[in-house]
């Protein structure tokens, strides 16, 4: 469980009200912004591109700092590589003594910040003035940037206005327009005063020694241009080996960061430059510093040297859910967001991504936009398993993961006594008020089912099977535990359809817990046996395809019992086999057009409208969202219509709702108002993770929308056409 | 060719709010350039000041030529008058079509002096120096390039105060674009 001290840094972030007001507006608008401004490109070819150069320069890290040092001090450049932020501190904190440097203007970067070197400057007595306008509104009010984009975007007109009276003395009027031509005259005195200028890099060009530097104000122009020492702190994954490497970065930056086709203001400066001092034009003294930090050790780790990929566009902040709800400042360190956790865990120290690790509700979002092509959920599930290694687990924790989940007939049986404990709870429906679901603390603000009487796995010898058409052949079907103990109904049904498309059902008994919880949870090595389990049940029997009708399930034995035993020579290709015949439900269903057998007219004036959600792993790791629409659409009486944002996560999670009910219920409850808005009757879905999450969300409401699993949906039209 | 690039130039700079003129010649870019500098300079109290760093478009045009009843246009001093001045007139190099992108080799500081201080840029650029796109203008300086490479798109922008667009906060704030189309020692492209 999170800390005390976190969870109330959490609290307050979702108290701010900025937070919900200009950074939810922002949200709302960027994701279809971004997609107007690639429209007619290729994105995917574009971010390959990308992914390739800055993953080839991070293989060659330092071979490409070298060429880059001989080619910046060829034309004039003096070229430091800092191991250390300190000693980045300390080659600053000479040079300004050595040329009796008084001022510094500053152009945003990252790197300086991640080093906090404005302090220590400070401390030595310089004055150091940044002059982005969001880094200088979060310098005046001592805070940190809580995005890397935008920096201030937590801020309110009345705090900037605050600010800024107090900074000049005189009483502002709150209007952006006159806030800004104030930050303009103001820091437009420091930029004429300076002796010295520091600005990040976007990109450093080995085989030149050129440096780009992108922005919209115009501020890294002045930087560069009239104090008469310039200082580049650039990180060493900024480096790309070629000149036109810079085009297709650039291509995708500016529109991943703000949706704009490009910045105001690039800026390629390679070498030194003439610069003016008192009385004529001399030769500009640039000084730029590569900085380590622990960049080439992340090159050298096998699965986080992808990280080095980023391109700091934020745009996995942007659609981010968690984000979206909290901001930067939770994640307590510079970086902030997903691509933050994982930033923050190298360049500070793995124990400080120890809480924030624990905020990704692995909706995979990020993953879907990132420009450098980066598996940030897959590496954040990576951050999890090692601090978990490294700390072990909590006595709760091993009992639930290494005693009870590994041992399937004490978890099973567990779940049946459960049932039995919650009975004189149950209340409206199925729905129970005060239970807890498999061992887990009860939350406010959803309903959760009750655990089945009979699960599933019990009722499977009673269940008649009628295959009606000509037999195709044998379907194995993993159900996953939800719909096993809670949702046996659904697996009926699923079994219902298939036999309708004649298919044959097998149920293994000794199919068990896909290993998700354990997964997500950082438990590596109790998912790994947990694999070894399913892998032995479902290839157990000779069938056709093995059938999930959980997507999270289904991308489990797609993927990561694969990923989970691959070096293992006996187990990995028994885990590849299955892989290979596993299909989720919906996809299957349309692949074999199973439904278009018994289908005989689904011309029906259609009375009731039905919208689909679509959830995360279905969508984003399985690619399915077109299937289970386009058999919603042939269902005699459903009209389909879309709610906005039908992709965006609807706050489950797995035990997320319960590690974060203060996250998962506002991410939730605008779910549920995209729901209210289509206006339909009926949500349909594949998932019963997001099934338990909206019901319980609508249960609790008292609304009276059903939601249903795509196949119910199906059942119930066959069963209609079977008794007419 | 040419007219697609700057149409698309035009549409691109014009989305974020450059203004997007074109002439035929150096002659006419003079007259622009006087009419420019008498609109700002009657809508402003006292006298309205402009730098002119005469690029190889203007060579031969004297200040006084340009010069307008409230408008003065200085030609030197570039360090001592560039941080005054409302109005700076360059040249630039290449204009990049699909993004309404200038291109300049500015690594003579009075290049950035004029186009960066002043809140007015009036910026001349042969429209032989239209390309389609950025990695065509990187291309133009493979191999050589220079110590300050400038791209500007439309005039300075900042959206860091609750995401409202505001324009104009350190850079200009009004980018006045002005393609010229015979010149007469050849395109620099
Ligand atoms: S991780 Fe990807 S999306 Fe996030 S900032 Fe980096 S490049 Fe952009
Ligand atoms: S996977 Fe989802 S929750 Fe996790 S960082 Fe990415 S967008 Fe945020």
């Amino acid at each position: 469980m999170p800390d005390a001290k976190f969870k109330e840094s959490i609290k307050q972030a979702l108290a701010n009200p900025q937070l919900g007001g200009a950074l939810g507006r922002f949200f709302e608008a960027y994701a279809p912004s971004r997609a107007r401004v690639y429209e007619g490109m290729d994105f995917e070819a574009l971010r390959t591109t990308i992914a390739a150069i800055k993953s080839q320069a991070a293989e060659h890290m330092e071979e490409m700092a070298s060429r880059f040092t001989k080619e910046a001090e060829k034309r004039g450049a003096k070229v430091f590589l800092a191991k250390s932020g300190d000693e980045v501190k300390a080659y600053i904190a000479k040079l300004a003594q050595d040329k009796g440097v008084k001022r510094i203007v500053k152009s945003k970067s990252m790197a300086s910040e991640e080093i906090h070197l404005n302090s220590y400057l400070e401390k030595q007595g310089l004055s150091v003035k940044e002059t982005d306008l969001g880094e200088w509104i979060i310098q005046l009010a001592g805070q940190r940037p809580s995005h890397m984009v935008m920096p201030a975007i937590h801020m309110s007109k009345e705090e900037v206005t605050e600010l800024f009276s107090k900074e000049v003395n005189e009483r502002l009027e709150v209007d952006i327009p006159r806030l800004v031509k104030v930050a303009r005259n103001e820091l437009r005195k420091a930029f004429l005063e300076a002796e010295l200028g520091i600005t990040g890099a976007n990109m450093a060009v080995a085989e030149t020694g050129t440096l780009v530097l992108v922005t919209n104000e115009g501020n890294a122009r002045l930087v560069t241009t009239l104090p008469p020492i310039h200082v580049a702190i650039v990180g060493l994954e900024k480096l790309v080996p070629k000149f036109a490497d810079i085009a297709p970065v650039l291509q995708a930056l500016p529109r991943s960061a703000t949706a704009q086709q490009l910045t105001s203001y690039v800026t390629m400066i390679t070498g030194t430059v003439p610069t003016l001092v008192e009385g004529g034009v001399q030769a500009k003294e640039l000084h730029i510093i590569l900085l380590d930090n622990r960049r080439t050790e992340m090159r050298a780790d096998p699965v986080f040297k992808q990280a080095l990929q980023c391109i700091r566009c934020a745009s996995c902040l942007n659609v981010c859910p968690v984000y979206r709800l909290v901001g930067g400042h939770v994640f307590g360190h510079v970086y902030a967001g997903g691509i933050g956790t994982i930033l923050t865990a190298w360049f500070n120290e793995m124990h400080n991504s120890k809480d924030i690790q624990g905020l990704c509700i692995q909706c995979g979002r990020c993953k879907e936009v990132c420009p450098g092509k980066i598996d940030i959920p897959e590496l954040i599930v990576e951050l999890r398993r090692q601090i978990t290694e490294k700390a072990g687990l909590s006595l709760t924790q091993k009992l639930i993961f290494e005693n009870m989940l590994t041992n399937r007939k004490l978890f099973h049986n567990m779940l049946r006594a459960a049932s039995l404990a919650q009975k004189p709870f149950t209340g409206r429906g199925s729905m129970i008020r005060h239970l807890p679901l498999f061992f887990s603390k009860y939350s406010e603000f959803r309903s959760l089912p009750a655990i089945a009487e009979v699960p599933l796995r019990d009722r499977m010898d009673k269940l008649e099977q009628t295959v009606r058409v000509v037999p195709q052949g044998k379907a194995v079907f993993y159900s996953g535990c939800l719909i096993d103990f809670a949702y046996p109904e659904l697996g009926e049904d699923v079994i219902k359809v298939l036999n309708q498309g004649g298919y044959e059902v097998v149920f293994p008994q000794g199919q068990t817990c896909c290993g998700a919880p354990a997964k997500y949870n950082g438990v590596h090595d109790v998912a790994v046996k947990l694999a070894k389990q399913n892998v032995e049940a479902l290839s157990s029997v000779n069938a056709e395809v093995v059938i999930s009708a959980c997507p999270t399930c289904t991308v489990a034995i797609k993927h990561d019992f694969v990923k989970a035993l691959q070096d293992d020579p006996e187990w990995g290709p028994k885990a590849s086999a299955l892989a290979d015949k596993v299909r989720d439900f919906s996809h299957f269903i349309l692949e074999k057009g199973l439904t278009n057998r018994t289908n005989q007219s689904n011309q029906a004036f259609p009375t009731t409208k039905v919208t689909y959600h679509d959830s995360c792993h279905l969508k984003r790791t399985l690619g399915i969202s077109r299937e289970p629409r386009t058999l919603l659409k042939t269902v005699p009486g459903l009209e389909l219509v879309e709610m906005s944002e039908s992709d965006m996560c609807c706050g489950m999670g797995g035990s997320y709702s319960l590690k974060f009910p203060e996250l998962s219920a506002p991410i939730l409850e605008r779910k549920l108002k995209h729901i209210r808005e289509s206006e339909a009757q009926v949500v349909a879905m594949d998932c019963p993770g997001c099934l338990m999450q909206i019901s319980g969300g609508l249960d609790k409401q008292g609304r009276r929308v059903e939601v249903k699993h795509t196949a119910q949906i199906l059942a119930e039209m066959l069963a209609k056409q079977n008794t007419n | 060719m040419r007219e697609e690039l700057f149409s698309l130039f035009k549409e691109r700079a014009e989305m974020v709010s450059a203004e997007v003129h074109r002439v035929k010649d150096v002659q006419r870019a003079v007259e622009f350039i006087r009419k420019a500098l008498s609109e700002i300079a009657s809508a402003q109290p006292g006298e309205t000041e402009a730098l002119l760093l005469r690029g190889s478009l203007l060579e031969g045009v004297n200040p006084a030529e340009l010069e307008q009843p409230g408008a003065k246009v200085y030609d030197d001093n570039f360090d001592r008058l560039a941080p005054g001045v409302m109005i700076g007139i360059s040249q630039l190099d290449l204009a990049i079509a699909d993004t309404g992108t200038l291109c300049q080799d500015a690594t003579d500081v009075k290049k950035r002096l004029v186009s960066t201080l002043p809140s007015v840029h009036i910026a001349l650029v042969p429209t032989g120096g239209l390309v389609a796109n950025l990695a065509e203008a990187l291309e133009k300086f493979q191999g050589q390039v220079p110590g300050y490479l400038a791209f500007i798109t439309g005039p300075s922008r900042t959206a860091d105060i609750e995401r409202v667009l505001t324009i104009g906060v350190h850079g200009p704030e009004r980018l006045i674009v002005l393609f010229i189309d015979e010149v007469g020692g050849g395109s620099l492209a």
